[in-house]
């Protein structure tokens, strides 16, 4: 069972999905695949498929048409899985927070597990988000190890329990 | 069956798995050295599949789960064959028929990724396998028998030096097989980004572990094809190996994507050629 724990770890498949984001933040996150960051020697793959991922980067506000791709791909990956909210819109919907459009951070859709804030944040910090968020998804493993799955209708539930 | 027998299945059976994850590994690491980045530790499909045994069983259509399992007894099969010394058409059509498994269980699934990179599988079956059974027949012209067993005990001198071009469109049907570009048209091995990834898109979790397995058992089984043509020594039977399959990541990370129009009249046309080339040298020499 431990060699299945640290392979979640050594073996995180990050998806990134953006939600309406001006796109400064999603350079960032394909930045960190780049030769200069390279994340693929941490063993993170940027899959396009949310049914291998265990990693849902979020950037961008979210907005009511959005919020439902989001919860589908949510919905589709596999336990245990996180999400890190990018950038000043991601984690509270930052200067359009009172648009008419805009739901207003992804943490109104799906429950989030790290914030990463900047605009647009860093690639050092997005990567640092992703290992913070690495310790959380072996957490999580050990859940989904004894069987306790978490679902998004107890979303509710579930973000008041972190 | 003799204890011989016995010892080179299990060995086949329970060591083609580790090989063949460590030279995926190499891979990984090689092509991220020739793009200028660090890559991943060696050990990361191993690292990969433990994962994915770890992630909830996530299923589109059950016919997925039996189609994984029969693409993992096929490519376990051809191995296991191969390491029996049996005849080169019955391993050909063990492989035809894990392969077709493999396009079965893209068809279960209703998403058009699955279902275009099954129709792309399809064709790369068509384009390589052809050059796959010119190659076996150059082998039975020359040596007189398509058992492994009677090739290796009669054949005293290396396949490579009396089918040289032979080796070269087997070369070009496995760039086709392992799916490396310019031909990674039904899955993109590394970028993950042809048609999300194509045939292997539907699945998740436990079966994509059971798929990433069968991929190390075929590389491993295309690496025993490729030593079959050194097989007087084992020192150079390991330099043709690891040239072959070096130049096969070189070959994927020069080129781009072609498409299916391109490759299928292109491999045809230069395997058939090269196969008669050769098939007339052998001929031209007995004389």
């Amino acid at each position: 069972m431990s060699l299945i724990s640290t392979s979640r770890v050594k073996s995180p498949w990050l998806i990134h999905f953006d939600c309406g984001s001006c796109n400064g933040c999603d350079i960032e996150v394909l930045a960190c695949l780049t030769p200069v960051y390279d994340i693929e020697r941490f063993g993170i793959i940027n899959v396009g498929n949310p049914k291998h991922a265990d990693i849902l980067v979020v950037t961008g506000t979210v907005n009511h048409r959005n919020k439902k791709a989001l919860k589908n791909v949510y919905d589709q990956m596999p336990e245990p899985k996180v999400v890190v909210a990018i950038g000043a819109c991601g984690t509270t919907g930052g200067i359009f927070r009172d648009a008419y459009n805009v739901v207003g951070g992804v943490d109104q859709i799906i429950p989030v597990d790290v914030y990463v804030s900047g605009c647009a944040a860093k690639p050092e910090s997005i990567i640092d988000g992703v290992v913070i968020a690495l310790g959380k998804l072996a957490e999580k493993g050990k859940k989904v190890d004894q069987g306790i799955f978490e679902r998004l209708e107890k979303t509710q539930s579930a973000i008041k329990a972190r | 069956m003799s204890t011989v027998d016995v010892i080179a299945v299990i060995a086949a059976v329970l060591l083609s798995p580790l090989i063949g994850g460590l030279v995926t590994g190499l891979d990984r690491k090689v092509t991220a050295r020739l793009q200028g980045r660090y890559g991943p530790p060696i050990l990361q499909p191993f690292y990969d599949v433990f994962k994915l045994f770890g992630k909830e069983r996530m299923v589109v259509n059950y016919w997925q789960i039996f189609c994984a399992y029969m693409y993992l007894a096929a490519n376990i099969l051809t191995v296991v064959l191969l390491a029996l010394q049996s005849d080169l058409l019955l391993i050909f059509f063990v492989l035809a028929v894990g392969g077709v498994f493999l396009v079965i269980g893209a068809l279960a699934a209703e998403s058009p990724y699955s279902q275009i990179g099954a129709q792309r599988e399809l064709i790369q079956m068509l384009t390589y396998e052809p050059l796959i059974i010119l190659v076996f027949v150059g082998i039975y012209l020359e040596t007189g028998s398509f058992k492994i067993s009677q090739i290796i005990s009669s054949y005293h001198q290396p396949l490579l030096i009396s089918l040289p071009l032979l080796f070269v469109v087997l070369g070009y049907a496995f760039v086709i097989k392992l799916r490396k570009s310019p031909f990674d048209l039904s899955s993109s091995h590394h970028g993950h980004q042809e048609l999300v990834k194509g045939v292997m898109t539907e699945y998740s979790g436990p079966y994509l572990g059971v798929i990433e397995i069968s991929h190390w058992y075929e590389t491993v089984f295309i690496l025993g094809l490729c030593a079959l043509f050194w097989h007087t020594n084992y020192l150079w039977m390991a330099v043709l190996i690891v040239v072959t399959y070096f130049g096969e990541v070189l070959v994927d990370n020069i080129t781009a994507r072609l498409t299916w129009r391109w490759m299928l009249p292109h491999a045809w046309t230069g395997g058939l050629l090269m196969s008669f080339a050769n098939y007339f040298w052998i001929y031209a020499k007995l004389k």
